[in-house]
């Protein structure tokens, strides 16, 4: 019922006809599912991820040289970059659980992993160095751009769809009651049986693929990347505070929480044009969380939610 | 069922577990006793394989199970629970006890039956929907089994299970013991509670400095001048045997 409704509202934006309006619209979205995508890993798994930019950042690299490069249609660069987006996520997680690395340790790694991809795609030829590649305008489905933002907002769409399936996945499954287990004990889960480093790996695995999803609708949308937006940090961090208001681990956090993201960070662009004030409110609107509301928004109106 | 021979660990300077030889047959309760720092948990460790032994073997069912991950040995049906109990706070008590139960069971719904049936068994039956977090000690080591039992274990070794428990709440534990072995699970304790103990097991092993000093029926050791001295120091079974 609550997903039905929430489905309907969020096809409203399809028939207002202001293009800038779709496009807040759409930003959120965006926002929300890559939150979500985080929440997978980070909230279901407590696998504090300060990185994830990563994945997002080989996703959009991965269909605009596909594009650029090899002429490969960017409905073949979606699942490449999920498969792409999937190796990484499984490399990382094997290589830093295998090692114990949890908590900061962890978030620490996937921060340099982010960072060494940035500096990376900053020096190589393909990637186009610092001056990043631009798509060529073709617009139409066959090259996925699309000239009208509803339609954009449309693919925003069904990313969130896919992400929020798979976190209702986790909310039912064995694999996520299996999840929700290690992040509350690894000792415990592994007593009981679980492989404790083969399902966080697998875990991060699925919220790589879906975050480099993401990374493919951005260059699809602005048909333009380079390093510093691929890999930015802040785009690391935008995910994660969307899943820590929201509601780490919860199936609607995400979506509350880049709702709310935007509306205060919008709504105070709107009111004071002075720059650094709308990065400032999310430091404060942060603290209001933590200090009010330690386990997001969505423990204020659904009650306990924390899906095993 | 299970076969210990020459299993040792050392941390640093200090031999936790030196050379312990230990069998257990099918069914009954063995427990393990020993003053603080014996080396029990380390060696109840290295049998569910949290700790890698430096030397000697465990056997499980004819299998090598040394070294193996902990998970792979909790699949074969050896489980432990642990003294600091490690509940799944944010999860509900019989979320708890279906993640043991998804070791043998892979249907959601089948699992949450199969572990609200086993939760009310131990008692908890009130508790079932509420969040682990808020379970009292005794809530907890209740869970602690539950959770276990929930795995279909064939031997289960129990980190003591009654610590922490006041007298009634003890008295409460040992049936539901009892019953675990009576399901044909084979049950290996290691407990400080001496009541317990003797009111539990059939057999007794005493851990003291990573060694085996005595092993027999839990009253045959209790007599034993070698486990009086551990536990008391030097010439205390002497200095015993004169006053009496």
């Amino acid at each position: 019922m609550r997903a039905l409704m929430v489905g309907l509202a969020l096809l409203v934006p399809l028939a207002v006809p202001q293009q800038y309006l779709v496009t807040l619209a759409m930003l959120t979205v965006t926002s929300a599912a890559l939150g979500q995508a985080w929440n997978l890993a980070g909230g279901f798994g407590g696998m504090t991820s300060f990185g994830h930019v990563a994945f997002f950042g080989l996703g959009a690299y991965v269909a605009a040289i596909g594009q650029l490069h090899f002429g490969l249609s960017p409905w073949l660069g979606l699942p490449l970059a999920a498969l792409v987006g999937g190796a990484a996520g499984a490399a990382m997680g094997a290589a830093a659980f295998r090692a114990r690395l949890r908590g900061s340790y962890f978030a620490l790694v996937t921060l340099a992993v982010a960072e060494a991809l940035r500096v990376l795609a900053n020096s190589l030829d393909i990637t186009g160095a610092g001056v990043g590649l631009q798509l060529r305008l073709a617009p139409g489905l066959a090259q996925f751009q699309f000239v009208d933002r509803r339609l954009s907002y449309l693919a925003a769409l069904i990313l969130l769809g896919l992400t929020m399936a798979a976190a209702s996945h986790l909310g039912r499954s064995r694999f996520g009651a299996r999840l929700a287990a290690l992040r509350e004990s690894e000792a415990a889960a592994s007593a009981l049986g679980i492989d404790v480093v083969w399902v966080k790996t697998q875990a991060l695995a699925l919220s790589g693929a879906l975050t480099a999803l993401g990374g493919v609708l951005y260059v699809q949308t602005y048909l333009y990347i380079d390093p510093s937006i691929a890999f930015s940090p802040q785009r690391s961090v935008e995910m994660l505070l969307v899943a820590l208001i929201g509601g780490a681990g919860t199936l609607w956090g995400p979506l509350l929480g880049a709702l709310v993201l935007h509306v205060v960070a919008d709504g105070t662009q709107l009111l004071v044009s002075r720059p650094g004030v709308a990065p400032m409110m999310y430091g404060v609107l942060l603290l209001l969380i933590v200090a009010l509301l330690p386990k997001g928004i969505a423990s204020l109106r659904f009650g306990r939610r924390r899906n095993a | 069922m299970l076969d210990v021979t020459g299993l040792s660990r050392s941390f640093g300077g200090l031999r936790a577990v030196a050379g312990v030889d230990l069998r257990l047959h099918a069914g009954g309760i063995t427990a393990l006793i020993g003053p603080n720092g014996a080396g029990k948990t380390t060696f109840f460790a290295m049998l569910a394989g949290f700790v890698r032994p430096d030397d000697g073997t465990v056997r499980f069912q004819g299998q090598d199970i040394t070294g193996l991950p902990s998970h792979r040995i909790a699949a074969q049906g050896l489980v432990r629970t642990f003294q600091i109990t490690q509940p799944f706070a944010g999860l509900t008590v019989a979320e708890n006890i279906r993640v043991g139960a998804f070791l043998r069971v892979s249907d959601p719904a089948e699992a949450m039956a199969q572990a609200r049936v086993i939760g009310t068994r131990l008692g908890l039956a009130a508790q079932l929907d509420r969040p682990a977090a808020g379970l009292t000690v005794a809530g907890r080591k209740r869970l602690e089994l539950a959770r276990a039992l929930a795995t279909s274990p064939r031997l289960l070794l129990l980190d003591e299970v009654m610590a922490g428990l006041n007298p009634s709440e003890v008295a409460e534990l040992i049936p539901l013991i009892r019953g675990i072995r009576d399901n044909g699970v084979t049950i290996l304790l290691i407990e400080h509670l001496m009541q317990a103990v003797t009111q539990l097991a059939d057999m007794a092993h005493v851990l003291a400095q990573g060694r085996l000093i005595a092993s027999g029926t839990p009253r045959q050791v209790a007599a034993e001048p070698a486990v009086i001295e551990a536990y008391l120091g030097a010439g205390a079974a002497a200095r015993m045997a004169s006053h009496a």
